[in-house]
Order: structure tokens, then sequence, then C-alpha cells
């Protein structure tokens, strides 16, 4: 890590520059449509997160106004709105479609193409010195598949999915039977399918990124050197090539109980509904690590840079990662605490999943000894980064209080895991995408955010999000269970707070927003690194954008 | 308050582009639904309607023929949520105060000192190392006793964590006595039923109360069932739960008790109440349309009640009761057979009363 920076060739940031007069983009359909282009590609994909993410956020904030008071006020007027009957099953079942759509949207749309597709994209080839990605042509293919994938989802939407209503009702879970038998109408198949094909195309992505990471690499640049960014890819990359095919495998089943008179799940011909769960845990759990991971490689790079220091125990954040790949495949049952297991297998579960905090806990104090002795600046990157490291911390011990399956037992799908996964993920993952995404602005666009607008951002969304899902953790334990759009009396004090802590995060986002119009209207030029001597990685030393094509000649690093 | 809701609403609608478009339909929405919401879609047309009839004249009918049982009235803050409420709702089973001890008094107190750690350390480093204090930074990047340390100590503290939270499944899976009362559940989409099958008590169907007949009787809307689960106090009850259609999850925060329903498996639970009372739960696992909107309601009652309830119910105590029944069921006999009749407990349209 320390030696990169000095290591770059001196003249590699002058030919950069002249070669950019050179450069042969193609015509504007071909460059965006056909593209084969890392960074074109990765560009594609933070614009397709944007949208899904303001897509989602919506959903969100239909749901947050529902639930600001008791009584259902709004879901049957906004199932009319989409096409529905205006009747109070329609209204019930629109909010399982929302809840379902939120949840699909975020994890597999927002957050996966955001880190992976986005910064994976622009970064990884960047970062160890790589003209692109291995495979272009794939990588374009994962992009439109998951483009596909979206337009399907969203569709479903909109499809007759049973239960009175149009979209699948089923949770992001898409638990059998309910997924089954449960839901006639080919919503949820539609739903599936969406799964299938982004599934699909993140197991392409994930080929793409080991084969790029482990032979691409510029001379000198070993697997110890990488940057830890780069080690967060390569490790999300495994996650998803060994996840993915058994979330596929089970979502086809699915299809076959659905539509062939399959029995996999239908304890009446056989099958057996926890069965299902088993096997959409087993990559459910590692797809939360897949949703993370690139975050810890962002922060990393960004504490590093801020500070002006070298990540301190790089060796241990690297292989910390790898050890919570690993154990976050041998842990998938503390989803199922409640499904009715063995003894023994709620002990094993308990203790193998309390082990995770353990490299977690190694990452977070390696985050603070990095700042320890540092001459930091307070940039807004570096600012969104020690919201994460707090709030992440946050959302890790209330993980440890969910992994005691006995503790579990009360706590198990109400608010309190809805406030523990939002804290990890809302406030944890989607922290390191925009702290990745002020960090690494300047270098995609070449233009400069307004520092003002970034901190104000950060500062509102940061109470805002806090207001929103602290409370969320008091209506858990006081036994509010998750997935209801309407509750009795007691809750709505809670309630109505964290709704007012949605409409405070939304003002956030107003911020951010506008930030990016100044940005590309009115931002000057970011030159090749705004950042100063503490980002060392290689992205830094070319300009601002980089050249269409990069590494012609391939960096040496000693 | 109503300025609040109105800003708040404002700022909402502002904020999320779909909320927007639906502010034309929402607000004659919102004044029209408060009713609807009470009675479940499907059932709506039949069951409400008469069961607020029937519920006045059943008791006067069975009175003079079988033994009564008057259903209690819960406690405010005891055995349900409570406004403003954050910790977990008043235990009233010994895992249940167990599990409620593990969190308040060994889990809490560590997420706190943890997490005030991480942020004490955070802000002494953002004090003490910004660029300004600290213009020079220092090349430190490994110091290995302290890794060791920052590696060692959670293992440590995960493992005095591990400890007490084993222990509590070991008691929470302890296998029932031989005197345990045996229930068993079924979930539906959207009621539970309740079997007592060494009582003789046919399955009784459990339905949320609409909420007019919630407020009359005292009990919070959306907790409130027709006919409750019930079961003598300080005796272990043994859930047998089961799933009729999709997977529910009986749920009683109160006993810190949770079990899934899933079709095609019988799973087992046991809880021990100690304090008569009335508790609520809700289904807990996403169940379709109605999943909001099919509380749980157990009622923990004397010994002596709960015979009553079970003759009440047509059913019998097991062993020495029968005997001892007998004088007392001779009266009653012609009446016994009626009162399932009456109250035709396992048609889901026409939900038995409460009596």
């Amino acid at each position: 890590m320390t030696d990169i920076a000095a290591t770059a060739p001196a003249d590699l940031h002058g030919h950069a520059h002249a070669h950019d007069d050179h450069d042969d983009k193609p015509g504007f359909f071909v460059r965006w449509f056909m593209s084969t282009n890392h960074k074109d590609i990765g560009t594609l994909y933070l614009l397709f997160a944007i949208v899904a993410g303001i897509i989602g956020g919506a959903l969100s904030g239909m749901m947050r106004l529902e639930l600001a008071e008791a009584g259902i006020q709004y879901l049957p007027g906004w199932a009319s709105m989409l096409g529905g009957e205006s009747t109070d099953t329609a209204g019930k079942h629109f909010w399982n479609v929302m809840i379902t759509a939120h949840g699909l949207i975020m994890v597999f749309f927002m957050v996966m193409p955001a880190m992976i597709g986005g910064f994976g994209n622009w970064f990884v080839p960047l970062m160890i010195g790589a003209p692109d990605m291995a495979f272009p042509r794939m990588n374009n293919v994962s992009f439109w598949l998951t483009f596909v994938a979206f337009l399907l989802l969203v569709g479903s939407m909109f499809v007759p999915g049973g239960a009175g209503g149009l979209g699948a009702g089923t949770g992001w879970t898409v638990y059998a039977p309910l997924s089954t038998s449960g839901s006639t109408g080919p919503a949820v198949d539609m739903a599936i399918f969406s799964l299938h094909l982004a599934g699909a195309a993140s197991i392409l992505g994930a080929i793409n990124f080991i084969t790029t990471i482990f032979n691409m690499r510029a001379p000198g640049m070993t697997l110890h050197k990488m940057p830890l960014f780069v080690w967060s890819v390569l490790v999300t990359a495994f996650l998803l090539l060994l996840a993915l095919p058994v979330l596929a495998a089970a979502i086809t089943m699915l299809l076959a109980d659905r539509n062939f008179g399959a029995a996999f799940f239908d304890a009446a011909g056989g099958g057996d509904p926890v069965l299902y769960q088993h096997l959409f845990w087993f990559f459910g759990h590692p797809e939360v690590y897949i949703m993370i991971l690139p975050g810890f490689g962002i922060v990393s790079q960004i504490v590093a840079t801020f500070s002006r220091k070298p990540v301190f125990g790089y060796l241990g954040m690297a292989y910390a990662m790898v050890a919570i790949g690993v154990v976050g495949f041998v842990v998938w049952a503390h989803h199922m605490f409640t499904v009715g297991m063995s003894v023994n297998l709620k002990m094993y579960f308990t203790a193998a999943t309390m082990v995770i905090a353990v490299p977690t806990g190694i990452k977070i104090f390696s985050w603070l000894a990095t700042m320890w002795g540092g001459s930091i600046s307070f940039k807004t990157p570096m600012v969104w980064s020690l919201g994460f490291i707090f709030m992440f911390t946050v959302g890790g011990v209330t993980g440890v209080v969910l992994a005691n399956g006995g503790v579990d037992q009360n706590l198990h799908d109400t608010y309190y895991v809805v406030a523990h996964f939002h804290y990890v993920l809302s406030l944890g993952a989607v922290f390191a995408l925009f702290a990745g995404f002020y960090y690494w602005l300047p270098k995609m666009s070449g233009r400069m955010y307004s520092e003002f607008l970034g901190q104000l951002h950060f500062w509102v969304f940061f109470v805002g999000v806090n207001v929103m899902f602290f409370p969320q953790h008091f209506l858990g334990q006081q036994g509010m269970p998750r997935r209801y759009p309407d509750y009795t009396a007691a809750y709505e004090y809670w309630h109505n707070i964290s709704s007012w802590g949605y409409a405070i995060m939304a003002v956030g986002m107003l911020f951010f927003f506008l930030n990016m119009a100044y940005t590309f209207l009115l931002g000057k030029q970011a030159g090749d690194n705004p950042w100063g001597e503490g980002a060392t990685t290689l992205e830094w030393t070319l300009s601002s954008p980089p050249p269409f094509h990069q590494f012609n000649t391939l960096p040496k690093i000693s | 308050m109503t300025i609040m809701k109105r800003l708040f609403l404002a700022v909402m609608f502002a904020m999320t582009p779909v909320a927007v478009a639906a502010a034309a339909p929402a607000a004659p929405v919102a004044t029209a639904t408060a009713a609807p919401v009470a009675a479940p879609a499907d059932a709506a047309a039949t069951a409400p309607a008469d069961a607020a009839t029937t519920a006045t004249a059943a008791p006067a009918a069975d009175a003079a023929a079988a033994p009564t049982f008057e259903y209690a009235r819960p406690v405010d803050g005891v055995g349900q949520p409570v406004p403003g409420g954050w910790d977990f709702q008043p235990q009233v089973t010994e895992t249940g105060r167990y599990a409620h001890w593990l969190n308040n008094v060994v889990l809490l107190p560590l997420m706190t000192i943890v997490s005030l750690i991480v942020l004490g350390l955070m802000l002494w480093i953002v004090a003490r190392y910004r660029a300004k204090a600290n213009p020079v930074p220092s090349k430190t990047t490994h110091n290995t006793m302290i890794e060791v340390i920052w590696t060692l100590v959670p293992v440590f503290i995960l493992v005095g964590i591990a400890v007490p939270s084993i222990d509590l499944l070991a008691k929470q899976y302890a296998p029932p006595p031989a005197d345990a009362v045996t229930v068993k559940v079924t979930g539906y989409q959207w009621y539970w039923g309740y079997e007592y099958p060494d009582h003789s008590v046919p399955e009784i169907i459990s339905r949320m109360l609409p909420e007019e007949q919630a407020v009359a009787r005292g009990e919070p809307y959306q907790l409130a069932v027709d006919n409750r689960m019930v079961v003598p106090v300080n005796r272990t009850v043994k859930l047998i739960v089961t799933g009729a259609d999709v997977i529910h999850s009986w749920a009683m925060p109160a006993f810190w008790t949770k079990m899934d329903a899933v079709p095609g498996r019988l799973n087992e639970v046991t809880f021990k109440a100690d304090q008569i009372g009335v508790y609520y739960g809700q289904c807990s696992e996403l169940c379709g349309i109605d999943h909001g909107f099919m509380p749980i309601a157990v009622e923990v009652v004397s010994e002596a009640d709960f015979a009553r309830w079970v003759a009440s119910r047509g059913g019998t105590m097991p062993g020495a009761a029968a005997p001892a029944a007998a004088p007392a069921a001779a009266g009653a006999a012609p009446a016994a057979p009626q009162a399932p009749a009456a109250a035709p407990t396992d048609t889901p349209a026409a939900p038995a009363t409460a009596s």
C-alpha cells in the first residue's frame, strides 16, 4: 500500500493526458448501449442505482407515510392509482407489494449495482493498473441483464399477484408456500424471473472480477499490495459466485412448484417449506456481506486518504474480510431461529454467528487506529466514513443481541430486526456508498462537488436516519412485528417519530441532488488528485476523468 | 399536533414524487377507511355483524345450561405494548425473565459500552489528530500487540455472552413435565385455531375483534380477539404449532415465546406463565393480506377457572377431574353436547362467540 504512489511511473500522468487527445470514443448509441469500457459501464451502473434508489426510497417514503398514524389511510388509494381496485383488500395487498419491492430493489438494484457494478467496475481496473476488465463484452451483458431484471421487477407490480391485487406480495424472501400456493397470478413468476436475471448478471460479474483481479494486476502489484477496496471486491465476488447459484436453484424450485406441479416445498407432496428457507438463507446471509464488504473497502481507502496515513494492520484488514466471507457461509440459520429447529442446531448457529463479531471488530478498531496519529481533514467523504464506522458499530452490536437464539425468540421478525438491518445497510452500506460517491466523483466527472452541500447532506441525512431507525428498536422490544400496514394505538408514538425521521432524511437527499446539479453545472475542475498526498492508489495518478483507455503502458509497482 | 401532521405531510409529499401524485386521492380515503379496516375483507360480509348480536345472546342461553366463563379485562401495561414504551413487555415466565435479564443486564450494557468506546475514541481522534492539531501524520502501520488484544478481548467477551445464552436456550428447550397442558395451535389465513386434545376441547377459532367490539370490551383494537386461548397459571403449557395454508408465527412477547406455524410440521414450544392475566401477541411471519390482522390473545387463569372454562367449552379435565365432575355433570349432561352446536367453533365463517 505505502509504496504504490512512489512507484507509479513518473511519465504516466503526462502520458495519460497526451493519450486523452487521441481517445477514440464511439458514438452515443454504441458507447452507452453496447459499451465494453469498464468506466462507461460503471457509470451506467451508478446511474441505474440512483434511479432504482429513488424508486426504492419513494416506496419507503410511502410506507412511512402510511405508518405515521394508526389506521390505514392511503393504501387503497395507492392500489387504485397503480391500476388495482380501491378496496381494503387491494390496499393491504399493495402494502405487501411495497415491502417486497422496497427490499428487492434496494438489495439487488441499488446497493449491489452501485457497490460492485458501479465502484467495482470503475475502480478495480484503475487500482490494479489494468486497462479494462478481463471480459469487457460480458461486463456489458451483466449490466443489461440487471437492467432487464429491474424492468421485470417493476413490471411485476402491475400484473395480477393473486390475493386480490396487483404485484408480488411475498416479501423479499419469497417464502414458500406463500409464494407458491399462496400467490396465484403471474406477478410472483415475474419477480422470480427478475431474480434469476439479476443473479445471472451478478455471477457473470463475479467471474469477471475474479479473473481481472487474479490475472490483470500491473507488474509488481502482488495480492498483498492490492488496495483494500480491491480485496473487498475480490472477497465479494467469491461470495457472489458461491451464493447466487443456490438462490437460483431455490427460486427455480419455486417456479417448478408454482407452474409444473412439483412439490419441493409442499408438505402435502412430500416436500418441506423449511427447505426453501435453508436454501434462501444459505444465499441470503452471504448476501448481506456482499452488500457491506465493498463498503468496508471504500471506507478503508477514504480513512487512509484523509488521515494521510497508510491503513493500519493492512493484512489483518484484508484477512478479516476473508474471514467474514468464510464464516458468513456457515451462520445462515440465525435467520430462521423460530422455524422450529433442534436446540443443538440453535446453539451452534448462536455461537457461529457471534464469531463474526471478531473480524468485524478488527476492522472497526483498525479504522480507528488508521486515524490515530494521522493528520485528518474532514472532507465530505471522510465525514460519511466516520458516520459509517459509528453507525455500523451500533448496527453490529444489535446483531450480537440477535445472534443469541434464546433472546431472538422474542425479537425475531419484530421492528428490532428492521432497526438492526437498516443500521448496517441504510446507515452502513448507504453511508459507504455516499462516502465513495463523494470520494470518487471528482475522479469520475473531473469536477468538484460543493463541500458545503456535501456536509449539509451528511448532517441532515445522519439526523434523519437515526430519528427514523433508532425508535424502531423500541418498537421491536415492545413487540411490534414487521411487515404490518397498521398497528395497535400503543405503537403510534414511535412510528410517528420514525416517519418524521424519514422526512428529515428526504430533505437531506434534496441537498444530494442539488449537489449533483451543482457539480455538473458549476463544479470546479478537480485536477488529477484533489485529495493530496494521502490518496496513494493508482487512480489518482491518472487525469480526471481518466482517459477512455488507461494504462496502455502498464505501471510498475516495486 | 395537527400543525405537526400537516407539516409532516407537506414535507413527505414534497420529497417523494409518488406521494405527490397520491395527494389528490389520498385525502378522501383518509377519512373513509377508518371503519373498514376493522373487518378482514373476506369475513366482513358474514362474521362481524352477526358476531356482535350473538355475542350478547349466547351467554344468556348458555348460562342456564353449561358452566359459564367470563373473559377477564386486560390490565394496562401488562401483556400489551404501552405508548412510548421502549423496554420489553413485563415478562411472566421464568425463561422470559431470564432472557430479559440477559438482554438488559448483560447485552444492553455491553452494547452501550462498546458503542460508546468507539464513539469516544472517534471523538478523541477527531479532536487530537485533526490536521490543524497534528500537521505531520505518523507512519505507524503495525502494532502486533494491540492487534492481538483487539482480537482476543472480543473473543473473551463473546465467550462470556455465550455461557448464559446457551444456558437460556437449554432452559427454553427443557422437556415439558407430564402434567403439561397441551394446546394444538393452527395458523390459518387469517385467524388462529386452538385445540385442547387432552381436554376434549374441539378446535376454537380465534379472530381479531372489530374495532367497536374491542373498545366496548376495554381491549386494545388489533390485539383483541373474540376467543382467547385459555391456560392455567403455573402449569407448563406445551404448544403444538402448525400451519394450515402458509407459514404463520405464533408470538407472545410477554412470555418471550415465538414459534413458526409451518404447514406439514408440528413444532413444539413450551411456556409456563406464573401470573394470571390477559396477554396479547401478533402473527409474526408474513402470511398474506391480513398478516397484520390475526392477533393472538392468551388468558392465564387459576386452575379452578381453567376447569370451568374447559367445561364451558364442552370439554373435560383429564384424569382425576373426570369422576369429580360427574355429579355436576349430571345436571349439565344434556346441555353439554349443545355447547359446540350452539357455537360451531370449527366453521371459519361463523366464529364462536365469547361466553
